[in-house]
C-alpha cells in the first residue's frame, strides 16, 4: 500500500476524490449518451428541403401554419402545411392540437419526415401565451427577412388591443 | 392616488434598503448603527408590504388607469383571480420577489436575537444589498404602478390558464422558497467576511435553509399539480426550462441541508457548505432570469420580457459574481474541520452531496444546452429522453445508498451493522419488485426496479425509526416512550425520506403503467381504455363568470359497474380569445381517471363530434403526496426546539 497516504487528512481527501471520480464519470457518460439520443435539430421547411433531412430522423419543423391549409379528419387526424414563406411542408398529426393552434400562427412540430416527404408529427407545440412565437421560428424568420414583428412582444403600455 | 403612493413606497423601500446596507456594514463594530440598520430592514419590509398591498388593492377595485392592472385584470374575473393577478405579471411578480427579500431581511432583524452582533450586522448588510439590487430594478425598470394616459374601460384579463386556485397560491410559495435562499446566501457571505465558517454558523444557517426548501417543495408541488390537471396533457413534469429553473435550487437546497448538518455536527465540509449556500440562491436568481427573460423556449413561461432580461442577468451576475469572488478569495483560509473515516455518516452525506450535485449539473446542462448549442452555431435542444437518462439513474443511485446514511455513526460507521438492520427492508423491496414483474401487465423490468427503490426508501426510513425506538426488541411501553421522546428533527428526516420513497413509487407506477386513449366521439358513442369503457353521454353549453364552455357528460364503467361520472369542459374566454380545457378527475384509491373534452369537429355526415381523451393514471396521487410528506418533514424539523434553543446556547459557547 505505497500509494495510500499516511496522513489522515490526505487519506480523507483521497477517499472523497475516489468517490467523486466515478460519479462524475457516470454523470458525464450519461450526459453524452443522453445527448446522442435526443438532440433534435430545428428546421424551417426551406432549410429542411435544402438540407435533405433523411427520412426517419427525429427533428423539429417550425414555421407558420399556412392559411387555409388545416384539414381535420373525422378519425382525429389533422393535416396542415407549415410554411416559412419560401417553402412549405405538409404535416400529418394525430391527436389533440394545442388550444392556441391557429392558421397563421407560429408552431413547432416534433417528429420525422417519411419517405414521401410528409412530416409525421408526434407533438405539436404552440404556447399558451397568445403572444407566442416559438423563439426558433422567430429567429429563422428574422434570418430570412420574413419577420413580421409579432410574437413575443413585450407587454405594451397602451390600451389593450382587441384580439 | 393609491398607485402613486404605491410607487412612492417602493422608492421608500429602496432608500431604506440602501440605508440598511450602509448602517449594517458600518455597524459591525458599533451597536447603535447596527440597530439603525435593523430598523431600516424592518422599515424596508413594511414599505414594500404597503406597496404590494396597494397593488392588490388596485387589482381588487379594477383600477384600469394602472397599466399593469389594465393588462392583467378584468372586472368579470372572480375576486381570487383578481388578487392573484397582482403577481401574474412580470412587474407584480418582481414586486412579490422584493417583498419576500425584504421580508426575510426583517425576519433576520427580528428573530436573529441570538446571533453574534457582527455576524448579524453583516447578514443584514448583504441582505440589504440584495434588496437594493432588486428594488432598484423594480423602481427604474419594472414599476407595477405605471399609469396609462387613457384608462381603458375594460382590462385585458389574466391568461385564463392562470385562473386556477392552485396557481393563484403557487407563486407566493415558490417565491418564498426561492428568496428564502437569499438569507442563506447572506449568511454565507457574512461568514466569509468574518472568516468564520464553523459549527455555530451552520447551526444558524440550517433553519433558514429548511424553511426555504420546505416552501420551495410546496411551491413546486403546487405548480406540478396545476400542470397536471390544468394543461390537460395528463403529465405532471415535462422537464421544461421553467420547471428546471425551480428544480435546480431545490436540488442544491437539498444538498445544502445535508452538508450543513455535517458542518454543524462535526465542523467539517465548511467550504463546501458555503459554496452550496451561494449556489442555491444563484440558481434561484438564474430561475427568475430564465423564466422572465424568454431566452429559452418554454411551454409555460408567462410574462416574458427579453429586454429586461438583460437587466436581470446583470443583477444576477453582480450578486453571484461578488459572492463567488469572495468565496474564491476567502475559502482557502477557512478552518479545516474534523476528520472522518471512509465509512461514516459524514461520508454518506458527502456521497449524497456528490450525487445530488452531479444530478443538478446534468439538469443545468440540459436546461442551458440550447444556449450552448446556439453559441456554437447549432440549433439543437434536449428533451425529456435526455433528462430521463441522465437524472433518473443518478437519483436511483442516491436512493440506493440513502437508507444507509442515518444508520451509520458519525466519524466511523459500520456497514455490516447497518446491513443487519436493513436486510428485512431489502428483502421486502426485492419481493415487491419480483411480484410486480410477475403480476403487473405489461411487463416492465425498469419500472419494477423503480418500485423496489421506492419501497426500499420507505422501509429503510422505517427501519431507522425502529432502530431508534428499539421496536421489536424492547418491551412495548419502552418503545412507546422512546417513540414519543424522539426529537422532531428525527421525525422530520424519517418523513422526508419516506416522502421521497412515496414519490418514487408513484412516479414509477404512473409513468410505466398509465393507460391512455384518444378518439373522436359523437354523443352517445364510447371508447375503451384498458378494462375501462367510456361513454360520451351528452355535450351541453355552460356559462361561467368570464367564459363560455362546452360541458361533456361522460360515464366510465368497468365490467358494467359505473366507476366515474365526469364533466370535463372546454372553456372559451372571449376577453383574450383563448380556449382552455378543464379536465374531470375521478379518484379511485391512489389512482385517477382523467377525462378531457377536446375540440369540436364535424364528422363525414356533418354531425358534431368531439375529440375525447381518457387516461387511467395509476398511483398518481402518490406523486403529489410524496413531496407533501417531504414538506411536512421539513416543517417538523423546523419546529424542533433544539434548532431554536441551540442558537442561544451556542452563542454563550462562542462568546
Amino acid at each position: 500500500m505505497r500509494f495510500w497516504p499516511k496522513s489522515r487528512k490526505a487519506r480523507q481527501r483521497l477517499t472523497i476524490l475516489l468517490a467523486v471520480a466515478p460519479v462524475l464519470a457516470l454523470a458525464a457518460g450519461l450526459t453524452l449518451f443522453g445527448l446522442r439520443d435526443s438532440i433534435s435539430f430545428f428546421y424551417t421547411p426551406a432549410q429542411a428541403a435544402e438540407a435533405h433531412v433523411p427520412p426517419g430522423r427525429a427533428v423539429q419543423l417550425g414555421g407558420l401554419v399556412e392559411m387555409g391549409s388545416v384539414r381535420k379528419f373525422p378519425d382525429g387526424g389533422v393535416s396542415f402545411r407549415v410554411t416559412d414563406r419560401k417553402a412549405s411542408a405538409p404535416v400529418l398529426y394525430r391527436g389533440d392540437l394545442p388550444d392556441l393552434f391557429r392558421e397563421g400562427q407560429g408552431v413547432v412540430a416534433e417528429g420525422s419526415f417519411n419517405s414521401q416527404g410528409q412530416f409525421i408529427a408526434k407533438r405539436v407545440l404552440a404556447k399558451h401565451d397568445e403572444r407566442y412565437m416559438p423563439r426558433d421560428v422567430a429567429k429563422a424568420l428574422k434570418a430570412q427577412g420574413e419577420w413580421r414583428g409579432d410574437g413575443a412582444a413585450p407587454p405594451a403600455y397602451s390600451a389593450p388591443s382587441s384580439k | 392616488m393609491f398607485a402613486e403612493l404605491g410607487a412612492f413606497s417602493v422608492m421608500l423601500a429602496l432608500v431604506l434598503a440602501v440605508l440598511q446596507t450602509g448602517f449594517s456594514f458600518g455597524g459591525t463594530k458599533r451597536q447603535g448603527l447596527a440597530g439603525a440598520g435593523e430598523g431600516a430592514a424592518i422599515g424596508s419590509f413594511l414599505a414594500t408590504a404597503l406597496s404590494f398591498g396597494l397593488l392588490i388593492h388596485a387589482f381588487i377595485v379594477s383600477d384600469f388607469s394602472v397599466a399593469n392592472v389594465a393588462n392583467n385584470s378584468h372586472t368579470a374575473k372572480p375576486l381570487l383571480y383578481k388578487i392573484a393577478g397582482a403577481w401574474g405579471s412580470h412587474e407584480g411578480s418582481i414586486l412579490l420577489w422584493c417583498l419576500a427579500l425584504t421580508g426575510y431581511g426583517a425576519a433576520v432583524a427580528v428573530f436573529g436575537k441570538g446571533l453574534p452582533h457582527s455576524l448579524k450586522s453583516r447578514v443584514l448588510g448583504v441582505q440589504g444589498a440584495l434588496g437594493v439590487l432588486f428594488l432598484a430594478y423594480t423602481v427604474f425598470a419594472s414599476s407595477p404602478f405605471a399609469r396609462l394616459v387613457d384608462a381603458p374601460v375594460e382590462g385585458a384579463s389574466l391568461n385564463p390558464l392562470l385562473q386556477d386556485p392552485a396557481l393563484a397560491v403557487h407563486p407566493p410559495f415558490l417565491y418564498a422558497g426561492y428568496v428564502g435562499f437569499s438569507v442563506v446566501f447572506s449568511f454565507a457571505l457574512a461568514g466569509l467576511m468574518e472568516g468564520r465558517i464553523d459549527a455555530a454558523w451552520a447551526r444558524w444557517v440550517r433553519p433558514w435553509t429548511l424553511a426555504a426548501w420546505t416552501l420551495l417543495t410546496v411551491g413546486i408541488t403546487l405548480g406540478s399539480f396545476w400542470a397536471y390537471y390544468e394543461l390537460g396533457w395528463g403529465g405532471w413534469w415535462f422537464w421544461d426550462p421553467v420547471e428546471n429553473a425551480s428544480f435546480m435550487p431545490w436540488l442544491a437546497g437539498a444538498a445544502l441541508l445535508h452538508s450543513a448538518m455535517v458542518t454543524e455536527k462535526r465542523g467539517a465540509l465548511g467550504g463546501w457548505t458555503v459554496f452550496l449556500a451561494l449556489l442555491a440562491f444563484t440558481f434561484s436568481m438564474l430561475g427568475a432570469f430564465l423564466v422572465r427573460s424568454g431566452v429559452l423556449t418554454s411551454v409555460h413561461a408567462f410574462a416574458v420580457d427579453p429586454r429586461r432580461g438583460v437587466l436581470l442577468l446583470t443583477i444576477m451576475t453582480l450578486a453571484a459574481g461578488s459572492g463567488f469572488g469572495l468565496f474564491a478569495w476567502r475559502a482557502p483560509n477557512l478552518a479545516k474541520g474534523g476528520v472522518f473515516a471512509p465509512i461514516s455518516r459524514e461520508s454518506a452525506m458527502v456521497l449524497n452531496n456528490i450525487l445530488l450535485t452531479a444530478a443538478t449539473a446534468t439538469v443545468l446542462f440540459g436546461t442551458l444546452f440550447p444556449l450552448i448549442s446556439e453559441a456554437m452555431g447549432g440549433t439543437a435542444g434536449v428533451g425529456m429522453p435526455y433528462f430521463n437518462i441522465t437524472f433518473v439513474p443518478l437519483m436511483a443511485l442516491t436512493a440506493l445508498v440513502l437508507p444507509f446514511g442515518p444508520l451509520l455513526a458519525w466519524k466511523r460507521g459500520d456497514v455490516l451493522g447497518a446491513l443487519q438492520r436493513l436486510w428485512i427492508a431489502a428483502v421486502i423491496a426485492a419481493v415487491l419488485a419480483v411480484a410486480a414483474l410477475a403480476l403487473v401487465q405489461p411487463r416492465h423490468a425498469l419500472a419494477c426496479i423503480g418500485l423496489a427503490l421506492g419501497g426500499w426508501l420507505i422501509l429503510g426510513a422505517l427501519a431507522e425509526l425502529a432502530e431508534r425506538t428499539r421496536a421489536f426488541r424492547a418491551p412495548g411501553p419502552e418503545v412507546l416512550r422512546r417513540l414519543t421522546g424522539l426529537p422532531r428533527g428525527a421525525w422530520g428526516m424519517t418523513l422526508a425520506h419516506m416522502g421521497l420513497g412515496v414519490f418514487a413509487l408513484g412516479a414509477t407506477f404512473e409513468t410505466a403503467w398509465k393507460l391512455e386513449a384518444a378518439e373522436v366521439l359523437g354523443q352517445g358513442r364510447s371508447l375503451d381504455f384498458g378494462a375501462y369503457h367510456l361513454t360520451l353521454d351528452s355535450v351541453g353549453g355552460a356559462e361561467g363568470p368570464n367564459y363560455l364552455a362546452e360541458r361533456g357528460v361522460m360515464t366510465v364503467t368497468r365490467g358494467g359497474r359505473v366507476v366515474c361520472r365526469g364533466e370535463p369542459e372546454r372553456r372559451f374566454y372571449p376577453t383574450g380569445g383563448q380556449t382552455t380545457s378543464e379536465v374531470a378527475i375521478c379518484a379511485r384509491g391512489l389512482d385517477q381517471i382523467y377525462l378531457v373534452l377536446g375540440e369540436r369537429r364535424a364528422d363525414a355526415k356533418g354531425e358534431p363530434v368531439w375529440l375525447v381523451r381518457a387516461y387511467y393514471n395509476p398511483w398518481v396521487q402518490l406523486i403529489f403526496l410524496g413531496p407533501l410528506l417531504m414538506a411536512l418533514g421539513g416543517l417538523m424539523s423546523l419546529s424542533d426546539r433544539r434548532l431554536r434553543l441551540a442558537v442561544g446556547r451556542r452563542r454563550e459557547v462562542a462568546a
